[in-house]
């Protein structure tokens, strides 16, 4: 009933692209599976990581019965992507360049490429749900709240969505390992990928150090006691507690701060300190998947990283375009650079980038 | 399906099929066996190397059967570095030639050899005067393509081979391409060393050549048996040599015919593509190229949105070469043409011809790529 409907599924080589691409052949649909090369780490023998991926996606289309093809967007990864992430980390931030690479390379430059081979849809693994009711589409958490993917997805809009399918989105992990197995198919028992893509299995200091050169600098409480030095501010997140290397008596010590301009990392003792605690936040770079439901103001529950609980907030827009978001409760070590994003039950709004942070009317200098 | 990648395998021609069918079942023995058996295959052997050698001019003990172009290519310029290693480290070959030279060429580099890498002009076209000024007093050996794999432009391989040949440099060409639409005699290419591979003239894949001049030396670089003149051990692949064999002979027979047929559907592909309005340029100098091969230019699209396009709508044609995780990369040839700030390096595409091509396929694939044209450009 699908067929003559074309859908270009973006595959990673993993298992969750693998299932997606054999349920959309089982529906009938005209399915392509492109494998993205985003990443260059190719050394003196030509090999490079994606090498092994590659041979995975070309395995699992030929297992399923569809044509494969690879597409290089490399140098958009790297305007577009990598460099945001090293410019966050000058800043003292934590950036999100899965949200970035969502946002400017899957669903834009793919999209693209994908319409360009004539594609009705794109797909790809995501655990997330798109629903059109009525002529509005939306997106949806994923069914296995576990493995939900709507946090990286927040920056997408609803004219994009209406292009795309999440096959798995209905579906829990464990089922989508079984179907993998089921089928046979080559990827069925491949461990999952961790980390940041470009940076893969690598020390992620080691990484940065390439790219960025570190500053080292004291590390002080926020009365000023110095306590140590640090070995770069890029280096270290809101709340870290490990890798200090402040030992003695009491409580452990955490991040509390960065000052950027002094080179200075602000520690405190204790997981419960009150540095660590903020009422609200400013984000910026907001995105709305459906921007004509909202009301200037308005309450819906929001994820600061991701995997965390939903916590209730009242979102209020401001006339710069940004927004300020005031938490029921108090939230701990919320990060500058990550994503905020926001729910409505299992609908989720959209999100933006968390700028500045408040404990009631004071800015945490959290990157100062 | 539209076949158009010849220049990267051609079908078998059903002569070829035929005559190693004829073989294939019952001369199984291994030509250097002193039994009945034995000599049976070497007798098959023998017809297959004096057809093969008869096909380009050269004589029998001339001829080393290898297991393709890319192995030739590693014999003769590995062979003949090591052969003259004691008289000199310095090898000139051109930055256009297929990767079966080149990568070979940077393993001898990592051995201690220098190598140097001529340009080719915009047009694909080599600089004799730079060539010139290229050869040292340590130059032992020289390696550049007869006709380039991607753009079909032709070297003026009897021109450059005099000017080797004066000074008693070992000039080796990979003929991979050449051998089908030209004819090749090698008593008047002034060539020592010349790489023919039998897949690309509708012969059997695994088999290949290289014609050896017997006046140089070169060392082996595969060690066991006696075989090849003592140049390539391994038991001789009997069928494939007299399939191989067999697809020379056709082509000395039917060359004139087929280039007719192929200059045909070359010109009706450019004159339709014209009529249509869809823009285009040619990569390669026009007047120095084969008709088989095609590197042509789209200025509105980029090659892989069109490679995938034409194969979804069952036409295959090729560009460049893809890296190990499959996205195409630019063409070393064009980057070697135009360098890498051109937009040619990403927007043009192969297209190789055969005479069993047709007219009305031709005419198909023109217009898929008009229709790319109304709604990509």
């Amino acid at each position: 009933m699908n067929k003559g409907t074309r859908v270009v599924v973006g595959m990673s080589g993993g298992v969750d692209s693998s299932v997606t691409a054999l349920l959309l052949k089982e529906q009938g649909y005209d399915v392509i599976g492109v494998f993205m090369k985003n990443w260059d780490d190719t050394d003196e023998t030509g090999y490079c990581t994606a090498t092994e991926d590659y041979k995975d996606v070309v395995e699992v289309c030929n297992q399923i019965g569809i044509p494969y093809y690879s597409v290089n967007f490399e140098k958009e990864y790297w305007d577009k992507v990598f460099t945001y992430f090293l410019d966050e980390y000058k800043k003292g931030r934590t950036p999100n360049p899965d949200v970035m690479c969502n946002k400017e390379i899957k669903f834009k430059m793919f999209l693209d490429y994908a319409l360009s081979i004539g594609a009705d849809f794109v797909a790809t693994g995501h655990y997330a749900q798109v629903r059109t009711v009525d002529g509005k589409t939306e997106m949806l958490r994923g069914v296995d709240h576990n493995k939900d993917q709507t946090y990286f997805l927040n920056q997408l809009t609803s004219d994009v969505l209406a292009k795309i399918m999440f096959p798995l989105g209905h579906l829990q992990k464990d089922q989508v390992r079984e179907i993998a197995e089921k089928a046979n198919l080559a990827t069925a028992k491949k461990k999952d990928s961790t980390g940041i893509c470009f940076i893969g299995e690598r020390n992620f200091k080691e990484f940065l150090s390439e790219y960025l050169p570190a500053q080292p600098g004291e590390m002080q409480t926020l009365s000023g006691e110095v306590k140590g030095k640090h070995d770069g501010l890029m280096y270290h997140t809101i709340g870290q507690r490990h890798g200090l290397g402040i030992g003695g008596e009491g409580a452990p010590w955490f991040v509390v701060g960065k000052n950027l301009k002094d080179n200075i990392l602000y520690v405190e003792q204790g997981s419960d300190h009150e540095a660590l605690y903020s009422s609200s936040l400013i984000a910026t770079d907001l995105n709305w998947i459906n921007e004509a439901d909202l009301t200037d103001s308005f309450t819906c529950t929001a994820k600061f990283r991701y995997r965390q609980k939903d916590s209730g907030v009242t979102v209020t827009l401001q006339e710069d375009g940004q927004a300020l978001i005031t938490f029921d409760h108090k939230q701990r070590a919320i990060t500058p650079g990550q994503a905020v994003v926001f729910y409505d039950g299992d609908v989720c709004l959209g999100g933006g980038t968390i700028d500045k942070i408040y404990s009631e009317e004071k800015q945490l200098q959290y990157v100062g | 399906m539209i076949y158009l990648d010849h220049a990267a395998t051609t079908p078998m021609n059903d002569r070829v099929i035929h005559k190693m069918n004829q073989i294939e079942k019952n001369v199984y023995g291994n030509p250097s066996s002193i039994h009945q058996k034995g000599r049976e295959a070497k007798f098959y052997l023998d017809e297959a190397r004096l057809k093969l050698a008869q096909s380009i001019g050269a004589s029998r003990d001339e001829i080393i059967l290898t297991s393709g172009g890319t192995e030739a290519n590693n014999l003769a310029i590995i062979g003949a570095a090591f052969a003259k290693q004691e008289l000199g480290k310095h090898i000139i070959t051109t930055k256009q030639e297929h990767h079966a030279v080149l990568n070979v060429m940077a393993f001898l580099e990592s051995l201690g050899f220098s190598i140097t890498y001529l340009n080719v002009d915009q047009e694909g076209m080599m600089d004799l005067k730079e060539l010139r000024e290229a050869i040292r007093e340590d130059t032992i050996l020289a390696s550049i393509m007869y006709v380039n794999n991607e753009t079909g432009v032709v070297q003026a391989i009897k021109d450059i081979g005099q000017l080797f040949k004066e000074k008693n440099i070992i000039f080796h060409t990979d003929a991979v391409q050449a051998f089908g639409p030209l004819p090749i005699d090698v008593t008047a290419l002034n060539v020592d060393l010349l790489s023919m591979s039998s897949h690309k003239i509708e012969g059997p894949k695994g088999i290949g050549l290289l014609y050896k001049n017997k006046d140089i030396q070169i060392k082996p670089i595969i060690f066991g048996g006696n075989q090849e003149h003592q140049l390539r051990a391994g038991t001789e692949n009997v069928t494939s040599a007299l399939g191989f064999a067999e697809a020379a002979q056709r082509i000395k027979e039917e060359r004139a015919v087929d280039n007719q047929m192929i200059e045909h559907l070359h010109n009706l592909f450019l004159s339709t593509l014209e009529d249509q309005g869809v823009p285009y340029e040619i990569n390669g100098n026009v007047d120095n190229k084969v008709n088989n091969i095609i590197n042509v230019y789209f200025p509105w699209v980029k090659n892989d949105i069109l490679l995938t396009n034409l194969d979804l709508k069952q036409i295959a044609v090729s560009s460049g070469s893809a890296c190990t995780a499959g996205a195409i990369e630019p063409s070393h040839v064009l980057l070697a043409m135009f360098g890498d700030q051109d937009e040619r390096i990403l927007r043009s595409i192969r297209i190789s011809f055969s005479h069993l091509n047709t007219e009305e396929e031709i005419k198909k694939t023109v217009h898929a790529l008009c229709e790319l044209y109304e709604k990509l450009k």
